[in-house]
């Protein structure tokens, strides 16, 4: 460990000086990479500055004709985005410490704490806190004020993308979170059971936007009598129907995106009730069979009740997932056909229509739901610690 | 006595199997549409692969080198690398040292300001759309690297201090007293001490955050944008099914590129996800 050295005065400076340097070589840093990504010809310029810098004039000048290629270019950004983006952070809790340091003994530690404090509590404050309180004030003074509230249950297409996040939420949610359980349960009784549930559990790490062109590929439409290419109409048109456009038919798209919700969200399901299964006391499993009690009922008698704490945890986690749901709807559909939902809406208020007022009325809306579900979330979350 | 056990569990064995089949399904025709001849991949399903599997000309890889070179998929993947890599660093060392002051020093305002923290985790990142556009447009943030981090940095914050102040408040005090008294100060018990011992939770939340970001559209769509000199890989995806929804061989190839590196580095690191997972993650 590091032994203090006394508070010299020439110690001093030093130690307030390097540390004061280190900051402002971040903040230029800062500023040279957005240079960086403001202007095409950015990597070029900042590339022949160091050359002249080093006294290479003929360097710089050639950079400064031609242009950067391109793979120069994109690697120069990428080294300067590595550097300022992961070494940099270290540099400023080093440098914000360093500075507290030089500080009089007396305050030094009712500082520190603050001081460590200070970054997260600031990029939560200015990027979190005061847009989100904006938004209320936003939702309420622009377009037609309060009325845009009105206007989001009244308006046929803003109603409609709320009546489906309803049905997202109620069909989205039951059908992963019991899904996952029959899963959990079934694979639970197999050898290679790692590897099984691997392949329920892989979807988790793709994109909602890949997953998107997964199942589009799945749910392709071709004219009849072309051959089919999409998985879903191949089978269709085996038992001798029409093949369906599904993105255009009414009550099956949405419940066809909520298909692809499901497929991405059972893993997470699957997973926490598995454990939460292998967590059932063998004995009490052995005691309801030795009572005669069928495998169907050792499961809803027994072993159900016993992991309801997690159900909740896993049920009120992809609600949250699925009220938010964006990208799935964004990509596929765009919300025509009446398959909006809120985010979506939001979306294209802002963007599409520059609607700033409904926009964040729906917003709200959106926050609106999310937190009593949240609520619940980490009431069990800390119940389930309190049992720990 | 083997046979009748066998048979008994085969029902089990064909459901598993079933199941299994069915959840890859979708993944497998586009892998396998991926590799395949542009015509092929639009005249015939993928599925008749598997009459003449071993045949040369049923198979190519000129899907991969077109997306990547000319529809602009390097660039993309070098955006996603530039975007996720720093996106995930910062705010697990914010929240690093914010979880640590939280667990283990004593200032006024230490409840109320984790109080605070935990209930950021319902705000979801709607509330902030409108106002930061126009506060980034101000500051000169929008479309760059810089701002779409801070945006990511600050959405994760919430959940990763929860988690981490989780773990570290957990460690055992009496390594901590023993080291202050020997003269340690914060900042080496924050890094010789608190970092290392939280290794696999400072592991599960960089899985967590790493995945999100790589894999978000939203705010990359926002804060970033589709011009090709920044859009990352899933906004890039999402113009290619706007610009080219029926060419199913660059479609296919692209979202494979897109999906890779995910799922390498959650097949790679699986436990700890699971542990993450299991730790209790949800995100605002």
């Amino acid at each position: 460990m590091v032994t203090r050295t006394n508070d010299s005065e020439p110690n001093i400076v030093r130690r307030v000086a390097l540390p004061v340097a280190v900051l402002a070589g971040l903040v230029g840093l800062a500023r040279l990479s957005l240079r960086l990504v403001k202007e095409p010809e950015g990597p070029g310029d900042v590339l022949a500055s160091v050359y002249d810098l080093v006294g290479q004039g003929a360097s710089a000048d050639a950079i400064r004709d031609r242009g950067l290629q391109t793979i120069p270019s994109v690697a120069l950004t990428i080294l300067t985005a590595l550097i300022l983006g992961i070494i940099g952070i270290w540099y400023l809790f080093w440098a914000l410490n360093a500075l507290v340091d030089a500080l009089p003994q007396r305050v030094r530690e009712s500082v520190r704490p603050y001081v460590y404090l200070l970054p997260a509590v600031s990029l939560l404050g200015f990027f979190l806190v005061f847009p989100a309180v904006w938004t209320v004030w936003l939702s309420f003074t622009e377009d037609r004020g309060w009325r845009n509230y009105l206007d989001a249950f009244q308006e046929a297409d803003s109603r409609r993308a709320l009546v489906n996040n309803v049905i997202w939420l109620i069909v989205a949610t039951a059908g992963s979170v019991s899904i996952g359980l029959v899963i959990a349960q079934l694979f639970d009784r197999i050898k290679r059971e790692a590897l099984a549930k691997t392949f329920i559990f892989l979807p988790l790490a793709i994109s909602m936007v890949g997953a998107s062109v997964i199942w589009r590929f799945v749910y392709w439409w071709k004219p009849p009598g072309t051959g089919q290419i999409g998985v879903v109409n191949a089978v269709i048109t085996k038992f001798d129907a029409e093949p369906v456009a599904v993105f255009q038919t009414v009550p099956i798209n949405t419940l066809a995106l909520i298909a692809i919700m499901i497929w991405l969200q059972t893993g997470f399901a699957m997973v926490i009730l598995s454990a939460a299964i292998k967590g059932v006391p063998t004995e009490h499993l052995e005691a309801a069979r030795l009572d005669g009690a069928s495998e169907l009922q050792v499961f809803t008698r027994v072993i159900l009740p016993s992991i309801r704490p997690s159900i909740i945890t896993v049920t009120t986690t992809i609600a949250v997932a699925v009220l938010k749901v964006f990208d799935i709807v964004y990509v596929l559909t765009g919300g025509k056909f009446q398959t909006d939902v809120i985010a979506n809406r939001m979306y294209k208020e802002m963007f599409i229509f520059s609607n700033k007022g409904r926009a964040s009325s729906l917003a709200v809306l959106l926050f609106l739901m999310v937190v009593p579900v949240m609520v619940l979330n980490l009431r069990s979350a800390r119940r389930q610690e309190a049992m720990r | 006595m083997v046979l009748p056990r066998f048979l008994k569990r085969t029902p089990l064995h064909v459901a598993v199997i079933v199941i299994v089949a069915l959840w890859s399904l979708p993944t497998t025709g586009l892998l396998i549409s991926s590799f395949r001849p542009q015509n092929d991949v639009v005249t015939s399903g993928w599925w008749t692969v598997v009459e003449h599997p071993f045949e040369g000309s049923n198979w190519t890889i000129k899907n991969y080198s077109r997306v990547l070179e000319s529809d602009g998929l390097w660039r993309a993947l070098a955006n996603s690398v530039v975007v996720t890599l720093p996106a995930t660093i910062i705010p697990i060392t914010i929240a690093a040292f914010a979880a640590y002051a939280f667990a283990w020093m004593k200032f006024p305002g230490r409840r109320m300001l984790f109080g605070g923290v935990v209930m950021l985790l319902v705000v979801p990142i709607q509330m902030t759309l409108v106002p930061l556009l126009r506060m980034y447009s101000g500051l000169n943030l929008s479309g760059t690297y810089v701002g779409t981090w801070l945006a990511h940095a600050t959405f994760g914050l919430p959940l990763a201090v929860y988690l981490l102040y989780n773990y570290i408040s957990s460690l055992p005090s009496e390594i901590m007293e023993s080291a202050y008294l020997d003269g340690a100060s914060h900042y080496d018990i924050f890094r010789r001490l608190v970092l290392p011992l939280s290794a696999p939770a400072l592991a599960s939340f960089a899985i967590f955050q790493f995945l999100w970001v790589w894999n978000d559209l939203l705010v990359s769509l926002v804060f970033l944008g589709t011009d090709s000199e920044v859009a990352t890989l899933t906004a890039t995806l999402n113009e290619l099914v706007g610009s080219k929804g029926e060419k199913w061989h660059i479609l296919t190839a692209g979202a494979f590129v897109s999906m890779a590196v995910p799922v390498g580095v959650f097949l790679g690191m699986q436990r700890f996800f699971v542990r993450g997972m299991l730790a209790g993650s949800v995100k605002g």
